[in-house]
């Protein structure tokens, strides 16, 4: 959905912000959004995602091309929910043959999907703006995450684009050798396998020469590391987490106020 | 600073029963180059791995010492670095800058110091981007340069050299050589493991040569050890300086036309290309990177559906199914007719053995049982793999991994034979036997059409030249 380079503008205000309280705001404004089943604190909180959405400098054009398999599984749900949900709740709306569409189905249906994209949409914005880089040398910085761990999965996210030019590249050395599947859908299966078995082998032996090369240029041989690039978490970071937590617990009484609070536990 | 010295030392990787290398004595002062040669196999790539303190004492057995200015090689790490072969998987950051800075975070050098070191090392490798240039924009040559700034940044005393410029074409290993002899320091020690010994010998003073059995063959002047030992280390595959190669030119005219394409390309890849292709003959497809050569051998190969214009197989090559186009045959009826080998052997293997490697093929397309044995074992004993045959094709050397995969494609008797970058990196041995294969199955009426950079390669075995541009197409030339 989201690829590895940032696709926002990087001198927006809030896209400049330190990515560990980015990652922390969207964390915290999405839990407390799952905190309840109502379509009322979701749809507030979507509001405000979209509202603070050019402040991380993403156009909405650029979101809507980068995050339309959510609204794709979201119509999926929507659809399954009402065809085939067991609560048969409310007022009837429609009825065709043994389906029937009641307002009690709709609006669960709805409460779903609104939650899904208001918890989704943080994330998005977050890895829209981005830097791989820059989250890394964060995480290590300000959220004492080990840089073993930090910089070993950055250095495999940057091998991530080759597995693409790697499955085609076995896929048409089968081929060459007389192995393909024809319209058998078992043979499709076991070569399908196959083939991802061979781009694992070859993950793995790429991956374990770049630990060689890693290990060469001194990582993680216990010596306390240094940082080329400087990650600061000033006040206005504090202040970004400050602001998304006061907005999800704003949604959340706004729809406790409105009576439709549902809490999901109890 | 730098200064090597190994006292009977051996290796063997846990598990295995042979000795990796055994029995090297060696002495390399600080400031010497040396250039460590033997035939496949002989150790040389486990004898940099020690010497730059990557083999952990729980990965196998040692003999005798190494020692890095009297230190062991692991408690030295921080006098030593090492380029390896292959570009993709040395770089670890997105931006060229951090990846030189990588390593100095790790040493632990002050932040102050580490971006001053950086552009240094940029500077003395020729690097002509800025810091923030992304990594994956870069060609093999320049990140192969920028490895080596991410290595001269640690200010080794000794600098291990690893085969740098097997995988870059020829300006992209011109590049790289003229890198490492413009930035090493006069009393920076350097190791280097070659084959293409000519280009590598600007770059050193000394020659040592490995025994595949154990020990050091020969150890001096590049004038000396070639004097000596010279027609012994040609036979046995080093690239010994000033020997020419027997060519194996085509004795009879071409026969029937194999292969036509027409306006062939794949926008923005490959532009609208001409050419035939006939049997008894061995077409070379020449280039610059970048201008489409392995994606013309892709749908040569009726491996890819063509963007522009048509590749059409004629009734000799393939019958009745001469009417539809390669890409769309069933793959048992491609691998009777058009082998392909690819640039990266192992992109090709898809079985547990040597031997079923070979057999898959024939199988696939329902020979017998017995015909299927007797194809097989002709084929690995003339490629030298018979005592190959149980083992798993992942864990050849590159050699055999090469011809494995020219096998494997001749394995199904095609008529037309497409390969790209068939000599990449091989020692002279490997060279040579390709060349005489392919000549043999030119001569047998096969077609041969093969994508390389390699000059020699061309003079030695085509009979014709195509020579693509990255402007648009152009036709074959006589």
């Amino acid at each position: 959905m989201i690829g590895p380079q940032p696709v926002a503008v990087a001198s927006a205000p809030l896209a400049r912000r330190n990515p560990v309280a980015k990652l922390a705001a969207a964390l915290l404004f999405s839990v407390v959004l799952i905190a309840t089943l109502d379509p009322v604190a979701p749809a507030i909180a979507i509001a405000v995602e979209l509202a603070v959405l050019p402040l991380f400098g993403v156009r909405y054009r650029v979101l809507a091309r980068r995050a339309w398999p959510l609204l794709v599984s979201a119509v999926g749900i929507v659809v399954t929910l009402v065809l085939f949900a067991a609560e048969r709740s409310g007022r009837v709306l429609v009825e065709a043959g043994p389906v029937a569409v009641t307002s009690g189905v709709l609006l669960t249906a709805l409460g779903l999907v609104l939650r899904m994209i208001a918890v989704a949409l943080p994330g998005v914005i977050v890895f829209a703006t981005t830097d791989a880089t820059d989250l890394a040398d964060a995480l290590i910085q300000n959220a004492r995450a080990p840089a073993r761990f930090a910089i070993g999965a950055l250095a495999a996210f940057r091998l991530v684009p080759l597995l693409g030019q790697e499955w085609q590249a076995i896929s048409m050395a089968r081929r060459a050798r007389g192995v393909d599947a024809g319209r058998n859908p078992v043979a499709k299966l076991r070569l399908f396998v196959s083939t991802a078995f061979a781009l694992l082998v070859g993950a793995i032996r790429r991956g374990t020469r770049l630990a060689v090369a890693m290990d060469a240029r001194g990582f993680d041989a216990g010596v306390p590391r240094t940082t080329a690039r400087r990650q600061r978490f000033t006040a206005a970071d504090a202040l970004l987490v400050a602001g998304a937590v006061a907005l999800g617990g704003a949604a959340l009484t706004a729809s406790i106020l409105l009576g439709t609070f549902r809490p999901l536990i109890g | 600073m730098g200064a090597v010295t190994l006292r009977g030392f051996g290796w063997r990787h846990a598990g295995r029963k042979r000795w990796a290398v055994r029995g090297v004595d060696l002495r390399v002062e600080a400031g010497e180059r040396v250039l460590l040669l033997g035939p496949s196999g002989a150790g040389k790539s486990t004898l940099l791995a020690a010497l730059a303190g990557l083999l952990p004492e729980d990965s196998g057995e040692q003999e005798g010492t190494v020692e890095i200015d009297g230190l062991d090689p692991r408690k030295a790490r921080e006098r030593v670095g090492i380029v390896f072969q292959d570009p993709e998987t040395q770089l670890v950051m997105a931006r060229c800058g951090d990846d030189v800075a990588f390593g100095l975070e790790n040493r632990g050098v002050p932040a102050d110091e580490i971006w001053p070191r950086v552009d240094e090392a940029l500077r003395r490798v020729g690097f002509p981007y800025d810091r923030d240039r992304p990594t994956a924009a870069l060609s093999g040559g320049e990140q192969q340069r920028l490895a080596l700034a991410g290595a001269l940044a640690l200010r080794p005393g000794l600098l291990l050299l690893d085969e740098p410029t097997a995988n870059l074409d020829p300006p992209g290993a011109a590049l790289v050589r003229t890198a490492v002899a413009g930035a090493l320091d006069a009393d920076t020690t350097l190791v280097l493991v070659e084959h293409r010994v000519a280009e590598a010998l600007p770059l050193v003073d000394r020659v040592v040569v490995l025994e595949p059995g154990g020990g050091v063959r020969a150890d001096g002047s590049p004038d000396e050890v070639f004097g000596a030992h010279g027609d012994a280390l040609a036979a046995e595959g080093v690239w010994v300086p000033g020997r020419t190669v027997p060519a194996r030119r085509g004795t009879a005219t071409p026969g029937e036309v194999l292969l036509t394409a027409d306006r062939l390309g794949l926008p923005p890849r490959l532009a609208p290309t001409d050419l035939q292709v006939r049997a008894g003959e061995a077409l070379a497809v020449l280039g610059p990177n970048g201008a489409g050569k392995s994606t013309l051998a892709l749908l040569l190969g009726g491996l890819v559906k063509p963007g522009t214009g048509t590749v059409a197989a004629s009734a000799a090559l393939a019958g009745r199914d001469a009417r539809t186009p390669p890409h769309r045959w069933r793959a048992p009826a491609l691998a009777t007719r058009i082998g392909s080998v690819f640039q990266d052997p192992e992109h090709q293997f898809v079985t547990g053995t040597v031997f079923d490697e070979l057999a898959l093929g024939p199988r696939r397309t329902g020979r017998p049982e017995a015909e299927v044995r007797s194809t097989v074992d002709d084929l690995l004993a003339r490629l030298r793999l018979t005592a190959l045959a149980g083992a798993n094709p992942y864990t050849l050397s590159g050699g055999e991994a090469r011809r494995l995969s020219v096998a494997t494609a001749l394995a199904t008797a095609p008529r037309l034979l497409i390969c790209d970058e068939p000599t990449f990196g091989q020692d002279r041995r490997t060279w040579l036997e390709l060349v005489d294969l392919f000549a043999d199955l030119r001569d047998a009426g096969h077609g041969v059409v093969a994508v390389t950079h390699d000059a020699e390669f061309v003079a030695a075995l085509a009979d014709r030249q195509l020579a693509l541009s990255r402007g648009p197409s152009s036709g074959a030339t006589p």
